[in-house]
């Protein structure tokens, strides 16, 4: 199989690379090659972040380039926005509606833009938006809004959820596997706008 | 077994699978996660050293004394070694010795992006640099191998996007590795004049016999395709290019010093173009060039930042790829955590309007926008030497108003020395140490200070209040950064002493505690839009267009910005 690419972008501190672990225990159990860049260090204090995941018969570069994502999986609005260019043509943007100011404009020098959504469209019209943070609080932890997630992803890739179950068990930490698990499954059966 | 595996745990795994017994290093990113994955081992002894230079030293003791050793930094951290690393590579090694560096090309979390090749260049000594992490894991191996058969340490590079990069591996066993037996051996070991005019004579017929051997190593290997373009190139660009030109005729090179220079003219003779691609410095090409090979390299990419696959497709096959502009969007810089002890200090030195020299650390981002309270950085420990260089150059007044700004760890690492120097040469300066009580930039990682080491063994914490007195500093106080009046109040006392003093902020970094307390929020009706709780920079405080408001998903509670709000606007839940 070609090597194909997700891009999952946010803020610094969002759990980015809890979702990719997940994704990367996935697909080595489907028996791909499979290579994950993530970023730590100084990025990781609330600066925009992004994790690159790729796989396949056989992966050489880690990196995901501009123009080659299949899906982007956004945990920020703005975020998604910023990497959009790295989608394909028909390329699949999932994307948190959350709404994180970067400093410039807590000191007001800009306004978070009112026309993300719009602008996100306009260059990839069937982009998904959906509320992880809402239903993580539904669920009493913000920090499953990642998992939440993935769940939404989930609904896209053609893999049984019993894998991705087997997945999460692995990448979340123990205690936490009860509440992720039933993270993912609000993502995969909700309803996407 | 295969598993994913960061390039970093990876380095660790080939170190465990090398029988290796002790692993030093002090935390730097992209090397953090080496010695943390080798502290997991039971049978490896690991630890965190006060500084780079310390970490090598013991590496080379254990190594002297018998037993396989690694030592792992970051590209500046090898600065801090470099004095032990060129005579380490006279004296040689009596079990392996490996020194793991890890470059950062395009500074993602670094203050410069300074070559590590140059150093094994210069202090004659072996470098590998492996692809993946599969590769990470076995080179570690063969660099221990190598490391006895020629009697020498052995570098190991890395860059970001191997260190930081998760591919699969598959796991082997330890081998039994036994302590080799230790001997008193002057003529190797004790690098005097003498001994070390012989020693100098051996690590050249090292180098000419690994540049030989070079030839027939199995990590350098020449990869057939189509001869109209051959590659030359390691690491991660090698990656790169196959990614870019998967039909184009490759020599991979996992030795990149030195260099195999037969293999190289017998590739070159098969291809009809030849080029070298590199990130940085033209290390290779300059070697390659320099042997009347015609090659292209530098003219074309860039010895700045990172390469990458659309790069190389572009400059080789002129084929630029179809890819939508980037949009116009306010960037994103890395800001300090909500409820960051070190806002509280910072807050108050913008008011004060001092002038700070700062340091290597998460404080560091107090540079930024809206605290700017910081003016200088420039490696670790730094600000401690050039606050009293500028009260040298400007003068005793000038140190009135000015403070060195360093962290706990920091300050360990190579902040004492200069404080020294304050005492010894009379300056009056003012040290501000921010004590959080961790090694917050990397990750969280234990300290001398912290009262536990590496695997998580109490011990008696370093006590700096009876370090720095022990020095000769007099006025030592301790604050919290959150008691803004107090701070205030010793900051204008101990700047304005013709003495020296230091003062020390405590309070645990805000990442280090699981509980957050309940987030606050701000009452529109008592809010009079003063915009003061901005001046904190806290991520978690939003001025929107209908008024300030406190984001409820960044908050951590940790209330400092109800100090500041003269009008008791901000309130906890409940209150
Ligand atoms: S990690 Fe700790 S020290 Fe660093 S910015 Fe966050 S709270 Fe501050
Ligand atoms: S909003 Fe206030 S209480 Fe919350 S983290 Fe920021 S300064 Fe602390």
């Amino acid at each position: 199989m070609d090597t194909r690419s997700i891009l999952i972008v946010g803020v610094g501190g969002q759990g980015t690379l809890l979702a990719s672990r997940i994704l990367g225990s996935l697909f080595v159990d489907l028996g791909y090659d499979v290579k994950i860049s993530e970023v730590h260090g100084m990025a990781q204090r609330g600066g925009s972040v992004v994790t690159h995941v790729r796989y396949g018969t056989k992966v050489f570069s880690p990196l995901v380039e501009p123009g080659t994502a299949d899906i982007l999986l956004a945990f920020e609005k703005m975020e998604a926005l910023r990497w959009i260019h790295f989608l394909k043509e028909q390329g699949r943007a999932i994307i948190n509606s959350q709404e994180i100011e970067p400093m410039s404009m807590i000191m007001g020098a800009y306004e978070y833009p009112k026309d993300l959504e719009d602008r996100i469209r306009n260059v990839c019209p069937g982009a998904v938006f959906f509320d992880a943070l809402a239903v993580a609080k539904e669920l009493g932890n913000i920090k499953v809004a990642n998992t939440v997630l993935i769940g939404v992803l989930a609904r896209f890739l053609n893999v049984e959820p019993l894998m991705w179950e087997k997945a999460i068990k692995t990448a979340v930490p123990p205690k936490t596997i009860e509440v992720n698990l039933k993270a993912f499954h609000r993502g995969y059966n909700s309803e996407l706008s | 077994m295969k598993r994913l595996m960061l390039g970093n745990e990876a380095i660790a795994r080939g170190a465990y699978e090398a029988g290796v017994r002790v692993a030093t290093a002090y935390p730097g990113t992209p090397s953090t996660e080496i010695t943390e994955f080798a502290a997991k081992y039971d049978e490896i002894y690991a630890e965190w050293s006060p500084n780079e230079k310390v970490a090598l030293e013991v590496a080379i003791g254990a190594s002297f004394a018998g037993a396989r050793a690694m030592v792992a930094m970051k590209h500046v951290g090898l600065n801090v070694a470099a004095d032990p690393l060129f005579t380490v590579s006279y004296t040689g090694v009596n079990a392996g010795l490996v020194i793991i560096v890890a470059d950062d090309p395009g500074m993602h979390s670094s203050q410069n992006e300074q070559d590590s090749r140059y150093y094994a260049r210069a202090s004659q000594v072996p470098m590998l640099e492996p692809a993946d992490s599969q590769e990470a894991l076995d080179f570690v191996k063969l660099a221990f191998e190598l490391s006895e058969e020629y009697d020498t340490p052995v570098l190991i590079r890395l860059t970001t996007r191997i260190a930081h990069s998760q591919s699969i591996v598959t796991l082997g066993e330890r081998m039994d590795i036994k302590l080799k037996d230790y001997k008193k051996l002057p003529d190797k070991n004790v690098m005097m004049p003498a001994m070390a005019r012989k020693r100098h004579v051996e690590v050249e017929r090292r180098m000419k016999a690994l540049a030989d051997a070079a030839n027939d190593l199995w990590i350098n290997r020449i990869e057939m395709g189509d001869t109209s373009i051959g590659i030359i190139a390691s690491g991660i660009v090698y990656q790169y290019a196959k990614e870019a030109l998967p039909n184009a005729s490759f020599l991979k090179l996992g030795m990149v010093n030195p260099l195999p220079r037969r293999l190289i003219e017998s590739f070159a003779s098969k291809v009809r173009k030849l080029y070298v691609i590199e990130e940085l410095e033209p290390v290779l090409e300059e070697q390659i060039k320099s042997w009347g090979i015609p090659v292209i390299g530098k003219e074309i990419f860039p010895v700045q930042g990172e390469l990458s696959a659309n790069m190389i497709v572009e400059k080789i096959a002129g084929r630029a790829p179809d890819v939508r502009p980037a949009q116009d969007l306010p960037p994103r810089p890395p800001v300090m955590c909500p409820g960051c002890p070190h806002r509280g200090i910072y807050y108050v030195m913008k008011k004060l309007r001092f002038h700070a020299t700062g340091d290597i650390g998460c404080y560091t981002l107090g540079a930024l926008p809206p605290l700017e309270a910081i003016d200088t950085c420039v490696c670790m420990g730094a600000s401690v030497g050039m606050a009293h260089g500028m009260e040298k150059a400007r003068g005793r007044d000038f140190s009135r108003r000015l403070v060195a700004v360093i962290g706990d760890s920091t300050f360990i690492h190579s902040g004492i020395t200069g404080l020294i120097d304050i005492v010894y040469n009379q300056g009056t300066s003012t040290v501000v140490i921010l004590d959080n009580y961790t090694t917050g930039m990397t990750g969280h990682q234990d300290h001398p200070g912290t009262g536990r080491t590496i695997k998580g063994e109490a011990i008696t914490p370093l006590n700096l209040v009876n370090l720095i007195k022990a020095i000769g500093i007099e006025h030592v106080r301790v604050v919290d950064p959150f008691d803004l009046e107090e701070v205030e109040k010793v900051l204008k006392e101990e700047t304005q002493r013709e003495e020296p003093s230091v003062v020390i902020a405590q309070r645990p970094c805000a990442l280090l505690s699981k509980e957050m307390k309940a987030p606050l929020s701000i009452d529109r009706d008592t809010c009079r839009l003063c915009g003061v709780c901005l001046r904190l920079g806290c991520p978690a405080i939003e001025k929107k267009s209908d008024g300030m408001h406190i984001n409820q998903a960044l908050c951590n509670g940790c209330g400092l910005c109800i100090k500041v709000c003269k009008f008791g606007a901000i309130r906890r839940a409940g209150e």
